[in-house]
């Protein structure tokens, strides 16, 4: 793998304290991502996978081990036109309720204060058509948008500046399997036209076959196993077994196998 | 980043991103240079050496070009595909709805009915409550007794150390006021009347109101609102669970008990400030203080405040509880319902506490 990497987590510990009993999350976990990888990261629930997701935002403060990020540590992501660098995209959108469509998405760029109101006003309605929403949405209120109307702003949003990596955090959780479909459309043309690279949590094994060229699997407080799809299915762990064998698993590979191979 | 233009050849070099547009030094005259050029037919503009182009850096060429392709354009594929996305999706925005005296019209139409709105939600959240108060008193095993003495030592007991606070220091500052106008009279003694008279009847149940309103009020809409915010609502709706019974009812039945406990606990650390402060400016003994108090202030007096301070309760109650109703899931609304909580519940106490003093002129005085 030549491509520079963008991600780089090396021996991460993650520890929450409540009520005074630390609670270990993550134990030596390493993680590299490349230029222009999908990337999931799957794993039961409460195995941390959005709490990975958070320190390479830097919202989390590792125990021990770094993160590092396009290059920096991960904790100094949040300075001023963060947009630029990396895009995240929440699991319920995490809209602004006092803004509009069009203002939530301008949000960043206005925030910069030198581009005129006109470029940035045409820029947001640029983004708010890239993903699909039609242009008399602009002047909504997110209390009246729908799941999948919601997620698609919050992706316009996360984009607005074009950073080169999106981290979305259960993409296609709450939309129905049509919308889901389309969103997986969305990522994966935005992905390749823009030489993205994304970094996603995600249950939804259909998401995972068709978008990802990689998958990382969080168990045991550390990633078991790292590698395109097709070789983590075959990867023997309890979990691994479960999750991608199980009934719905066999299912969803058909989407990766024309003809399903014996496991 | 820097455009040259050699012999008709516009030829873009560095990072024409968002971040490094915005750069104040970067952007300065920027468009100035790019507007001419956008019109002239004859020039060849050359993007291939641009380090990287994002749909800002699109967008700004392609509106610099009058939202339409130049003559002579070299460019990379990528850059093409970037350019023709923002091209096919540049629409101006849909113009807001725009400001008339017809919208102005309507816009106060909209106010009085907001009003009958509200005032028809607080007659019908009393309705209600009579209603949840009947079926706590036919089914008293039913009532939610543990919110309710939650909501009582939350907004009773925990308010002790400010009420009293409060209330001390007004006793004090009214008595070193009042010992200055007294003395020049040689009135000295009726400091005794006036602030047991004052501070019985008026000022304790008000402060303890005012406080409460500002502290507990808050707090309930705050509660509620969230709760529309969070869909908990309507969860409850869902299951069963009469939001009457379990939210409101509660909160009042709290709120109505502790507003006279907290009142006589603000009057007695109002006297106790008063006192001290007579013994100190004027030399009036506590135990005189303590003894003359029964005879100049009529005990009716005391009961008329307890049964103000449960109004109060109850309204404050009330007036938090049908803000918090009417949050919509957002945090403007939310914001809003709080301030007018707040205000509205403070504006009640006193109009209230005008029509108790008119209406019972004739008791305790």
């Amino acid at each position: 793998m030549s491509a520079p990497l963008v991600v780089e987590i090396n021996k991460l510990w993650s520890v929450f304290r409540a009520e005074g009993v630390p609670t270990v999350i993550h134990q030596d976990l390493d993680l590299k991502i490349a230029q222009g990888e999908l990337l999931s990261i799957v794993g039961g629930s409460g195995s941390g996978k959005t709490v990975l997701l958070r320190q390479m935002l830097g919202l989390e403060k590792p125990a021990r081990g770094s993160v590092t990020v396009l290059g920096h540590p991960a904790a100094e992501l949040g300075r001023a036109g963060a947009a630029s660098r990396v895009g995240m995209l929440f699991q319920h959108g995490a809209l602004f309720s006092a803004f509009t469509v069009l203002e939530n998405i301008a949000f960043p760029l206005r925030e910069l204060g030198t581009l005129p109101a006109d470029l940035v006003r045409d820029v947001a309605m640029v983004k708010l058509q890239m993903v699909g929403l039609d242009a008399r949405h602009a002047h909504k209120m997110p209390a009246d948008l729908s799941g999948g109307m919601v997620k698609r702003v919050a992706l316009a949003r996360a984009l607005v500046m074009d950073p080169p990596l999106l981290l979305l955090d259960e993409p296609t959780a709450g939309l129905d399997p049509d919308s889901a479909d389309g969103f997986c459309a969305l990522l994966q043309g935005l992905h390749r036209e823009l030489g993205l690279t994304v970094v996603m949590v995600t249950h939804d094994l259909d998401t995972i076959f068709e978008l990802s060229t990689r998958v990382a699997v969080v168990a045991d407080k550390h990633v078991v196993v790292d590698a395109p799809p097709r070789e983590v299915v075959g990867f023997e762990h309890p979990f691994v077994n479960d999750f991608f064998r199980g009934g719905r698993g066999r299912r969803a590979q058909a989407l990766l196998h024309p003809t399903p191979d014996a496991v | 980043m820097r455009t040259e233009s050699a012999s008709s050849v516009l030829l873009l070099h560095g990072r024409w991103t968002a971040d490094q547009l915005a750069v104040p030094a970067v952007w300065q005259g920027l468009p100035e240079r790019l507007r001419p050029a956008g019109t002239d037919q004859a020039l060849v503009w050359d993007l291939r050496k641009l380090q990287r182009l994002d749909h800002t850096g699109a967008q700004l060429l392609w509106n610099a070009w009058g939202q339409q392709w130049p003559a002579q354009l070299q460019l990379l594929p990528e850059q093409r595909v970037m350019l023709e996305r923002v091209a096919q999706f540049t629409a101006p925005a849909p113009a807001p709805v725009p400001y008339s005296w017809h919208a102005v019209y309507l816009g106060l139409g909209r106010r009085v009915m907001a009003v009958v709105n509200h005032l028809s939600g607080a007659v019908r959240l009393l309705g209600q409550l009579v209603l949840d108060l009947l079926r706590l008193v036919r089914h008293p095993l039913q009532a939610p007794w543990r919110d309710i003495s939650g909501h009582l030592y939350r907004i009773g007991a925990t308010a002790m150390p400010i009420t009293a606070l409060v209330g001390f220091l007004i006793g004090v500052v009214l008595a070193y006021l009042m010992s200055q106008q007294l003395r020049q009279f040689g009135a000295d003694a009726f400091i005794v009347n006036i602030l047991g008279l004052s501070l019985i009847r008026e000022l304790g149940p008000v402060l303890a109101a005012i406080l409460i309103a500002g502290r507990s009020g808050s707090a309930i809409t705050a509660q509620i609102g969230v709760m529309r915010v969070t869909e908990e609502l309507d969860a409850m709706r869902v299951l069963g669970i009469a939001k009457g019974f379990r939210l409101v009812m509660p909160r009042t039945v709290a709120m109505a008990l502790a507003m006279p406990l907290l009142s006589v606990w603000t009057t007695l650390a109002a006297l106790l400030g008063g006192m001290l402060a007579a013994d100190l400016a004027m030399g009036l003994t506590p135990a005189y203080f303590i003894s003359a108090l029964p005879k100049t202030v009529e005990i009716a007096n005391l009961w008329l405040a307890l049964a103000k301070s449960m109004v109060f309760g109850v309204l404050i109650a009330l007036v938090a509880c049908h803000y918090g109703l009417r949050v919509k899931p957002n945090t403007q609304s939310l914001g809003e319902g709080t301030t007018a909580s707040v205000v509205t519940s403070i504006t009640v106490v006193i109009l209230v506490d005008a029509l108790f003093a008119v209406l019972f002129k004739g008791v305790g005085l």
